[in-house]
């Protein structure tokens, strides 16, 4: 089995939220260039989850669109609230709950897999995974930077999720923590709001020469950066160039993959494409070598550093994102050359 | 995210009450890539030319049901949702003078993941409709 190109739908959440794209928009424009998988955060995508529910013309709907292009069911994200109430966090049973909740949400959409936000507490999913197994689901938790597969956090939950013996428990790797060089979308959002060139050239070369982040902090503050300068400096705290091959050691448990990709540039020749900032050569290589057989859903993240500035164009960026993973994956792409 | 996109443009106008002028609305969304419960909504700040409005003047409607901010600190089951147009209301008696104003929007949430509180802000210039 072969690795197969999907989209999450976050990718157009800028068209989406201003009521450019509908559902069926999304999904026929993923079709269009061959990502058949689909992703979605049912409470971005399905109006009233969690807590008001949804109706199941809306259900029946989804259903209807996915069989109409011809695409795949594969996660629905969900989020698990547990700062609902002022003051005190949810109950312990209350989330396993709420998590049993979106597993019965994720069964009437079709999806495979649900995604857990990386701060949930282990104890909760492993609570959860009796359940999930009942219904078909995996949960797999998504490591995110700043954390990744050497972080003690992580690893409680791959040594927890082991102790089940449970396979409804696994991971879900979002390739923003692959992240090799500072994205220029972002140094061109710092210097728009004040950002001195001077600091942002500093702070661009550090990224590349993997200084540590407190270094960088206390750097930049010694050239004099204030407010935006010191946003900037921080973003090393939260972002670092964490090595693919880590992922090797817990294929077994990786179900799905966020394609996180902030910028998709021309690449050397006509009609290729490259996200400068992540090295997605080298982790297609290595998900290869490591059997991976999952999607890989687009993950535009670019917009939220543009839009400021410009309209962002989410589904060219993601038109240019699914050329680069075809040929990546040595898939003919005729057709995407001319999609969107 | 969504900063510049939370005040809907054209959609400032005075609120009348049995003939009175009684405050003054606009539609406004949430700056969030998801929808969030209501009990998470921490803080809705509106500004008009430079003047702060008070908390408790504030009103929250959306699909026909309003709550003030207090109120919605305990509300379970109801949801702003994603790219959903609320109407924002401030009781303010005679509502808004003729003209253009500007107008701030600030929103405050919990997010159970985000390792800080967010407030995002919008503002704009809005002519008061007819």
């Amino acid at each position: 089995m072969a690795i197969k190109r999907g989209v999450s739908l976050y990718s157009f959440q800028n068209e989406t939220f201003q009521g450019k794209m509908n559902l069926e928009d999304c999904i026929r424009t993923c079709a269009e260039m061959g990502a058949n998988g689909i992703e979605v955060i049912g409470e971005q995508t399905f109006w009233g989850w969690p807590e008001v529910g949804v109706e199941d013309a809306a259900i029946e709907n989804w259903h209807q669109l996915i069989a109409k292009y011809d695409c795949v069911a594969v996660s629905h994200d969900f989020m698990l609230d547990y700062k609902r109430y002022k003051g005190r966090e949810m109950p312990f049973d209350e989330q396993v709950a709420s998590v049993r909740k979106d597993i019965d949400f994720a069964a009437r959409l079709g999806m495979k897999y649900i995604r857990a936000l990386v701060s949930i507490a282990p104890e909760v999913l492993v609570a959860a995974a009796p359940y999930a197994e009942e219904k078909g689901i995996k949960i797999l938790i998504e490591v995110h930077a700043p954390l990744h597969f050497d972080h003690p956090w992580i690893i409680r939950h791959a040594e927890a999720f082991e102790k089940t013996g449970s396979n409804a428990l696994g991971f879900l790797p979002d390739m923003g923590m692959f992240l090799h060089a500072l994205p220029q979308v972002w140094k061109e959002k710092f210097l728009r709001v004040g950002v001195p060139k001077p600091i942002a050239d500093y702070i661009e070369k550090a990224y590349a020469d993997r200084v540590l982040s407190e270094y960088v902090i206390l750097n930049v503050q010694q050239m004099g950066g204030v407010g935006p300068a010191i946003a900037m400096a921080e973003t090393l705290r939260h972002n670092a160039a964490f090595e693919p091959k880590r992922m090797l050691d817990y294929m077994p448990r990786i179900h799905n993959i966020h394609g996180k990709f902030y910028e998709m540039t021309a690449g050397p020749n006509a009609g290729e494409y490259v996200e400068p900032s992540i090295p997605y050569d080298e982790i297609v290589a290595v998900l290869q070598q490591g059997g991976y057989d999952g999607y890989i859903c687009s993950e535009y993240e670019g917009n939220r550093w543009i839009e400021d500035a410009m309209e962002p164009d989410s589904v060219e960026q993601v038109r240019r994102q699914q050329v680069m993973l075809a040929t990546l994956l040595g898939e003919p792409a005729p057709q995407l050359l001319n999609a969107a | 995210m969504m900063d510049n996109k939370m005040i809907i443009e054209g959609s400032l106008a005075n609120v009348t009450e049995n003939g009175a002028v009684t405050g003054f609305s606009f539609l406004g969304r949430l700056p969030y890539y998801r929808g969030l419960g209501l009990s998470m909504v921490e803080d809705i700040a509106v500004e008009v030319d430079g003047e702060a409005m008070p908390r408790e003047t504030v009103r929250f409607t959306v699909r026909g049901k309003t709550y003030t901010l207090d109120e919605m600190e305990t509300v379970y089951d109801d949801r702003w949702n994603f790219g959903e147009k609320a109407q924002i209301s401030v009781v303010k008696a005679g509502g808004l003078g003729d003209g253009t104003h500007k107008v701030s929007f600030a929103v405050r949430m919990r997010v159970s993941y985000l390792p800080f509180v967010p407030t995002t802000k919008d503002t704009k210039d809005l002519a008061l409709a007819a």
